[in-house]
């Protein structure tokens, strides 16, 4: 008896019992989608998050003062010392570093006429367009010169720029920040937000203007780009060493996108394992729905299993033919539910674009893999039950 | 070919033992036609199935062509079910899901026999019973003397060397059950040993040998049919 034979033998059984064999179809397709889709917005939402932090840049280190990192307990606290632009111009200073822009951030009403919106405003020098590919739209970034100098040029983000100038070109224009006055420089190019900043939604200004506005002597942070991503974790330790060696004391946090990236990758990994072990529990329902259909079955056809039994079938045979029948329901529902799975993400990356919703194709390959094995599994104990059926019983009844 | 050797079988029914075959002996040879005969519960039934390697003695011998099956691993009383032993039941058993070309086709299937030459066989076979026009209808289509000959014609495609037939009579109507009886009688002319459970007189009288069981025991065991039966046909024709 070929394979082949098997196989018709059992799809001609199945196709006799429409109702049930759909049925017990669906149960398989419900519990493949689940995964299928539950791991896909898992998935999706790894890569969302990746993708975030990516935009920051793949080869940047953030310094930051303070230490983020909960060590013992220092009874006084230890003294943090400022990050101070000093530091900025040692750290850019580094042969392994290309290049450094620092940070200082405060929030402040931005007014022209008599137009006001408070927005984030960020102290920061030419550098940080380049560290953080950052584009304009109109006129030019900030100005090099002397980070200390400070001076009264202004870039403003999209959303700002059209609250407050409309359709009107804004270069040129003196637009007042508290007492301060700047002249508009440039116009940054839309970017959306990139992880902490709505970058269309604030206003960049000279670091040593923000810091004596906002009457600040440290940095909020110093965003440090490595000449080679291979050197990440020395640059790292030379940074660190450098302002430890500055500061006469271990007060700094220098932290690499890297490694938050990869820690957040873990974590949604992890997330999305979670989501299909949840989803898989809806296929060990499915398999004994398989159990029970199967086992109706052969309690229906015990005249056939008697039957076949008779004209020299051998138990094996008849096991074969039963395991085949489950392992085609869950199979064809396996397929059923890939497709209904894959049709939902499709439907619903087309409502939310922005979400990069794909199942893994370790998601893929599990679940076809899950749903012949949950056949084969469930349909052990019934067709065992088939080959042990005594044929003289079978056959008396009618 | 087929001798039993003081075979008994005891079943338990509700909690209490039955005792359907006390010591049986039989023998019966090739080609013979034989009736087994008497009342429900007089072991006929379950003689017909130790021969047929469904049911096992639990004393005694069963031997088929000189070897002992009765105790033979169920692989060997398997590849004898499917090879030697042609089955007809009272109640058909056909599979309603197949045709009654794919119902013949079905011992072949399990016998390994490819699937062009499975067809031609079971094409055969259903002209043999005169039923080649009705090979792709399905049992429910089929009148009760027509599902019986499709269950004949599944029965012998293997060309086994005894046809068991257990009441082939019992569900159809005079004029069937005629036909029926006349179709196996003459694949027994040509030497196809027939054994045959009923408890219709009438079918029992035509056969060559007849066998009366009572309580499990062969009470008589007479060569007289063959008159009978010639009486009969001259009755009928």
């Amino acid at each position: 008896m070929s394979f082949w034979d098997v196989l018709r033998f059992a799809a001609g059984a199945l196709v006799g019992h429409r109702l049930r064999t759909s049925l017990s179809v669906a149960g398989v397709a419900v519990g493949i989608a689940a995964v299928i889709g539950l791991t896909a917005l898992g998935e999706g939402a790894r890569r969302y998050v990746t993708s975030e932090f990516a935009a920051l840049g793949s080869n940047l280190l953030i310094a930051m003062p303070g230490k983020v990192e909960t060590t013992g307990a220092t009874p006084f606290g230890g003294v943090v010392h400022d990050l101070t632009l000093d530091d900025l111009q040692a750290v850019m200073r580094l042969p392994r570093v290309r290049s450094a822009a620092p940070l200082a951030a405060g929030t402040e009403s931005v007014r022209f006429g008599d137009r006001s919106r408070a927005v984030p405003v960020l102290g920061t020098t030419a550098e940080f367009a380049e560290v953080r590919h950052i584009t304009v739209a109109a006129g030019s970034f900030l100005p090099a010169g002397d980070p200390q100098r400070g001076g009264t040029e202004m870039v403003l983000g999209v959303t700002v720029a059209r609250e407050l100038f409309g359709e009107a070109s804004p270069l040129g224009q003196v637009v007042r920040v508290g007492q301060w006055r700047f002249r508009v420089v440039g116009v940054l190019a839309p970017r959306g937000r990139g992880l902490g900043f709505d970058f269309d939604d604030l206003v960049f200004v000279p670091v040593g203007t923000a810091m004596r506005m906002f009457n600040r002597t440290s940095l909020f942070r110093v965003v440090i780009e490595v000449r080679v991503h291979g050197e990440m974790a020395e640059t790292r330790d030379d940074v660190l060493g450098l302002l430890v060696d500055r500061h006469r004391a271990d007060d700094v946090t220098v932290i690499s996108q890297d490694a938050l990236i990869s820690a957040f990758s873990s974590i949604m990994r992890a997330l999305t394992l979670a989501l299909a072990g949840i989803a898989s529990v809806s296929l060990a329902v499915a398999g004994v729905g398989i159990m029970n259909v199967m086992l109706v079955s052969v309690t229906e056809r015990r005249a056939e299993i008697g039957l076949l039994k008779a004209i020299g079938a051998r138990d094996r045979q008849v096991l074969a033919a039963f395991l085949t029948e489950a392992a085609l329901l869950s199979t064809v529902g396996g397929l059923v539910g890939l497709g209904t799975g894959l049709g939902a993400i499709h439907v619903f990356v087309r409502f939310y674009p922005s979400f990069p919703a794909v199942p893994p194709t370790w998601a893929v390959a599990a679940a076809l893999g899950m749903s012949v094995l949950v056949g084969v599994v469930f349909g052990v104990w019934p067709a065992r039950r088939a080959t042990r059926l005594d044929p003289v019983a079978a056959l008396v009844k009618r | 070919m087929i001798e039993l050797r003081a075979v008994s079988r005891t079943y338990e029914v509700g909690g209490s033992p039955v005792r359907a075959l006390r010591s049986a002996s039989l023998r019966i040879g090739r080609g013979e036609h034989v009736a087994l005969v008497g009342p429900s519960g007089s072991g006929k039934s379950t003689m017909l199935h130790i021969v047929g390697c469904l049911d096992r003695p639990d004393e005694g011998e069963f031997l088929f062509d000189g070897h002992e099956v009765g105790a033979a691993a169920e692989e060997v009383r398997a590849e004898l079910r499917a090879r030697k032993i042609g089955f007809v039941f009272q109640f058909f058993h056909l599979l309603p899901r197949l045709t009654a070309a794919g119902n013949v086709e079905l011992p072949m299937l399990f016998a390994g026999v490819g699937r062009a030459e499975r067809r031609e066989r079971a094409h055969a076979a259903l002209e043999a019973v005169g039923l080649a026009p009705r090979a792709t209808h399905r049992p429910d289509q089929l009148s009760g003397g027509e599902r019986q000959r499709v269950a004949i014609a599944r029965a012998v495609v293997m060309d086994p060397a005894v046809l068991l037939a257990d009441e082939p009579t019992g569900n159809l109507d005079r004029a069937s059950a005629l036909e029926v009886m006349e179709l196996i009688e003459a694949m027994n002319r040509r030497g196809l040993t027939l054994v045959v459970v009923t408890h219709d007189p009438a079918i029992a009288g035509r056969a060559r040998r007849v066998i009366h069981m009572a309580d499990g025991e062969l009470v008589d065991d007479r060569e007289e049919g063959r008159g009978k039966r010639e009486e009969n046909d001259r009755g009928v024709s």
